[in-house]
This record gives structure tokens, sequence and C-alpha cells, in this order.
């Protein structure tokens, strides 16, 4: 993977705010839905197997959120460049 | 041989290797404040990968979680939905907060206080705060340690005995290697952790019920709530989960040794790669959690959970699995261990010691004096865990409680212009006081929730009213360091 430009201090984009949020909810807020015995699924308790499926699935999110935010950053470096003379 | 002595010389045999392999790693380069402490900001993705799981994956992860699991049942999920989740967070500010610490040679986490805030009071009071609740942190591996040598011992050895000969072996560790013999010693206790998990999460089900399936439909069979919240308590429900995930998730970076290896990456974009693979390393959770239920069933009755994991394993396997077993446990103690006592000693000599008492030190003075640190900070954690008897979660989030209330300070520094030190202060203040006080009042959870996020909350509202009332600051993140370095010597606060 090629080196990203950076600069200080730069907010993370709600875009990818967003993408991490979706854990949060499926792992933290929903709880009342998942927390349950049954159905057993794959020889897991429902709601045991509903976080070891959150487990897997959450890198994927957070796959989408890094290509969301190092194309941000390389795009307004590159516009930067553009602009003015590096530095 | 008795049985303890094979179990016993498995386990010491594979500490003394390992911790051999950590000296010599570092004792090959030159020792100053900055290799030490952050082994010269030169790690790539996969031995920051090493470090931090070799952090994150303690001994509470291993006898802690499965004895909860045992004796508590369903309020143990948290720890799967926190251990994820908080890489979730990391990924938002780690990378800000490297570039952050790069540009201002930052080592340790009251330093980013300190360049902030311009306010050497405030830096100095984090560093205290952040030693004092390492302890509980550092109290639970040396109580891990003692569990494992007792248990593995057959009762041969007391548990006093057994922490005494770990916190020996741990400050030497410290001592000889510094931050980079603590990442190569993480390979090993990894690799074995991963084997052992793997192994007794999947065995043991099988062997008594002969299969993952079946030990849950008899567990769920015998005692039908032990799985739901609140479990086998009666205040965890719902929403002490939420909170307590909430807690534990934004709080985790906010441990001063994990935000000091934040440091020791080669560039912010390894952290943000780093957050994205990190959760995967969780899977090894539910494995450890499957050996504590099983262990329900088969050996009832224990008044300790945190025994369950080895007391099942000793029932099971002949006494030199027993030891390796009990080996890895005893590396998943000790190379957090040695990493807590790091980020404690360097906190108090650099960012206490040297701001409000002896400013002449030089940085060979401060690193000299943080590896004479090392051995009265275990000797208090070596204290606590010989006097105290609280089960190891307790002990995690007490921690967190503590920790968490860095939070406000470090993401309002970050990212908001308008936060003054005034306000950083008086919501640092307030939410320990909070803290302490539902704590050593036993109201914990308070109404329901977790007292450690209540107090978190208080402390954003605290710091956000503050930090309006009073003038706005320079942002001194914004200035360049040169300027920065020259004003130091000048700001007082």
């Amino acid at each position: 993977m090629k080196a990203v430009p950076y600069v200080l201090i730069r907010k993370p984009s709600l875009k990818a705010l967003g993408v991490g949020l979706i854990p949060f909810v499926a792992m933290c807020f929903s709880i009342s839905w998942w927390d349950r015995v049954f159905p057993f699924i794959f020889g897991l308790p429902f709601s045991i197997f509903w976080i070891v499926a959150w487990i897997l699935i959450t890198p994927l999110f957070m796959a989408v959120a890094y290509r969301i935010e190092t194309a941000r950053i390389a795009a307004e470096a590159r516009r930067k460049e553009g602009g003015a003379k590096h530095e | 041989m008795s049985n303890s002595t094979v179990a016993l010389s498995v386990i010491f045999a594979i500490v003394l290797i390992s911790s051999a392999v950590g000296m010599y790693a570092g004792a090959r380069r030159k020792m100053n404040l900055e290799q030490w402490t952050v082994a010269g900001r030169g790690f790539g993705l996969v031995l920051v990968w090493l470090l931090m799981a070799g952090e994150v994956y303690t001994t509470f992860a291993f006898l802690g979680a499965s004895g909860w699991a045992y004796s508590r049942g369903g309020p143990t999920l948290y720890i799967m939905a926190y251990l994820t989740l908080a890489y979730v967070v990391s990924f938002f500010f780690l990378p800000q907060l490297w570039e952050i610490g790069k540009k201002f040679g930052m080592q340790t986490q009251s330093d980013f206080f300190r360049q902030r805030y311009g306010s050497k009071n405030l830096a100095a009071f984090a560093s205290l705060i952040g030693v004092v609740f390492i302890i509980p942190y550092l109290q639970l591996q040396l109580t891990g340690l003692g569990i494992i040598v007792e248990v593995s011992g057959f009762g041969g050895i007391g548990r006093i005995t057994a922490m005494i000969i770990a916190f020996a072996l741990v400050a030497a560790f410290v001592f000889v290697s510094g931050v980079r013999g603590v990442a190569w010693i993480s390979v090993i206790k990894d690799l074995l952790m991963l084997f052992a998990v793997f192994f007794i999460g999947l065995a043991l089900p099988y062997m008594y019920f002969g299969g993952v399936g079946e030990m849950f439909t008899a567990l769920v069979n015998a005692k039908p709530t032990h799985l739901t919240l609140p479990g086998a308590t009666k205040v965890m429900g719902h929403s002490w989960y939420i909170s307590t995930v909430l807690l534990t998730s934004l709080g985790f970076y906010m441990w001063p040794h994990l935000f000091g290896a934040t440091f020791t990456a080669k560039s912010g974009n390894t952290l943000r790669k780093n957050a994205v693979i990190m959760p995967l390393y969780t899977i090894t959770m539910p494995l450890i959690f499957f050996v504590g239920f099983t262990a329900i069933l088969v050996v009832p009755g224990l008044k300790n959970g945190d025994l369950a994991l080895l007391t099942i394993v000793r029932q099971s396997y002949p006494p030199w699995f027993l030891g390796i077993i009990g080996a890895a446990g005893a590396l998943t103690a000790m190379v957090p261990a040695a990493i807590l006592i790091l980020a404690a000693a360097t906190l108090f000599a650099k960012n206490f010691y040297r701001e409000m008492i002896s400013p002449g030190l030089t940085d060979d003075q401060v690193a000299k004096l943080a590896r004479a640190l090392v051995i009265v900070i275990t000797s208090i954690a070596l204290y606590f865990a010989i006097y105290s008897s609280t089960t190891l979660v307790n002990l995690l989030l007490i921690g967190y409680a503590g920790v968490t209330q860095f939070l406000p300070g470090v993401t309002f520094g970050l990212y908001w212009g308008r936060v003054t030190k005034a306000g950083v202060f008086t919501g640092l203040v307030t939410g320990i006081a909070v803290v302490a006080y539902l704590g050593l009042s036993k109201q914990d959870p308070f109404m329901g929730i977790n007292a450690g996020f209540f107090a978190l909350c208080v402390n954003f509202v605290v710091t956000l009213i503050v930090s309006l009332m009073t003038p706005a600051e320079a942002n001194r993140f914004e200035q360049d360091p040169v300027s920065a370095d020259q004003a130091k010597g000048s700001v007082q606060s």
C-alpha cells in the first residue's frame, strides 16, 4: 500500500464516523433485541452467535471507513499541491 | 516427580526462555529515554500489532473472562463487545494523536496534556491519576500470576510466595529490556496463548459434552437464565451493559500505556490499518468463554471464579499440559505487567518528578530514576495483590472508571479549539471525585448504569461548561514545535 500524505489535525469525516457507528449499534445499543438464548445457531446461543458474527463483520466496516478516510486525505493533499508549492 | 514439580518446571522453563529472548532483544540497543519508552518510534504494522495485542490480552482475558463467564454468565458478553469496539473508536483518533505526538516529540500521555494545555500542573496531575489507576491493573496481573502458580503447584506453593516470585521476574525483565524487549516477548506469548485458547476452548466442551453446542444445551437446561443478562447477578442488566461497553471501549486507549504505545508506530496510517485488523484478535475470546461455561457444570461450586479455567484444565489433563497452559497464562500476566510498570515509572519520573520537584534533570537521569521506580511501583501493586481480594474483572473496571476520565481532555484537545485548561482540569477532578465517591460508598452500578460511565458524563458536561465560561486560549497544537519548546520554560499555570 502506498504512503498516505497527511496534514495536521484532520477531523475524521462524518461519513467514516457513520460507518463506525454501525458496529456500535449492533454490539452495544441493540442488546435488548439480541439478548436471548434461542434459537441456537451453529450450536451457539443466539446472543453469543450475534456477538461472534459481529467480531467478524466489524473489520469489513472498518475497511470501508479506511477507504473513505485515505481517499479523502489523498484528495486533499492533491488539492493542496495544486494550489500552492509544497510547504 | 510429583505432579506439582512437573507442572511448575514446565511453567518456569517457558517463562525463563521467553524472558531471555526479551532481554536479548532489549540488550542489543543502547537505551536512552526515547528507546526505552517508544523504541525510537520505529515499529511497523506487525510489531505494533504484536505490542498492542501483548498489552490487550492480559491475564484479565485469560483467567478473568473465563472466571466471570463461570460466576456471572450473561454480563460477561460485554468483554467481547468492548474489545471489538475499542478498535473502532481508536480508528477515529489514534492516527491524529500519532501525528501530534511526532510533531512535538511526545513519549507519554502527560506530554499530551502538557503540550496542548501548556500547564505543568495539569500534566503532573494527569500523570498521578494515570499511575494511581495503573496500580489496580498491575495488581490484577500479579494476582493472576499468583493464582497460576498456586493452582499449578497443586497447593504446594502459597499464593504469597508465588506472587513474590512473579514480582521478581517481572521487575527484572522490565529493568533490563524496555519496550522493545516487551514487543518481542509478546510474539512468544501470543503464539502460546493462541494455541492454549484454541485447544482448550474446543477440546474441553468436546471431552465432557461431545461438542460446543451440546455443552450449551446442557448449560441452558441446568441454568436457564445464566446466559442472558443479568445472569447470575442482580444488578447487571441492559443499561449496565450499554454503559459499561461505552465506558470501556471509549476509555480503552486512555490507559497511559496504550496511549503511549501509539507513539511507537512508524506512521499514523499504521495505526489506522491496525484499527481495521485488530478486532479479529477478539475471536479468541469466545473460546475462553467456552472454558468458563464448561467449568460451570464440570467443576461447580468454586468460591473464586478466577480459578475456574485452571481448575478444569488440572482435572482434565496431565500435569505437563497444565504447565503449558499455566505458562501461557503466566506470560499473559508478565508481558502486560512489564508494560504497565514501564508506563507508570516513566510517567512519574518524567511528568511528575521532573516537572514538579527537580526541573534540572536530564533525559538520562529521568531514565535512571524511572528504572529505580520500577521496583517501587511493583512493590505497591504486590502489597495490594497480597492484601485485597477483588475479582480480576472488578479490578479492571475500577481502573477503567479512573483512566476514562482523560477522554474529554484528549478528544476536546484534538478536535475542539475552544476547550480551556481550566475546563479540562475541573472536569477531570469532578470525574475522579464522582468515581471515588460512588466506588467507596458501593453505589456501582449507580441507578442501573456503570458508575464510571456516569462520572464520564458529568466530566464531559463540566469540561464543556467551564471551558465556555473561561476565556478562549490559543491551541498550542497549532504552534510550531520550536516556539512551543521555547515557551515551555516561561509558561506558568
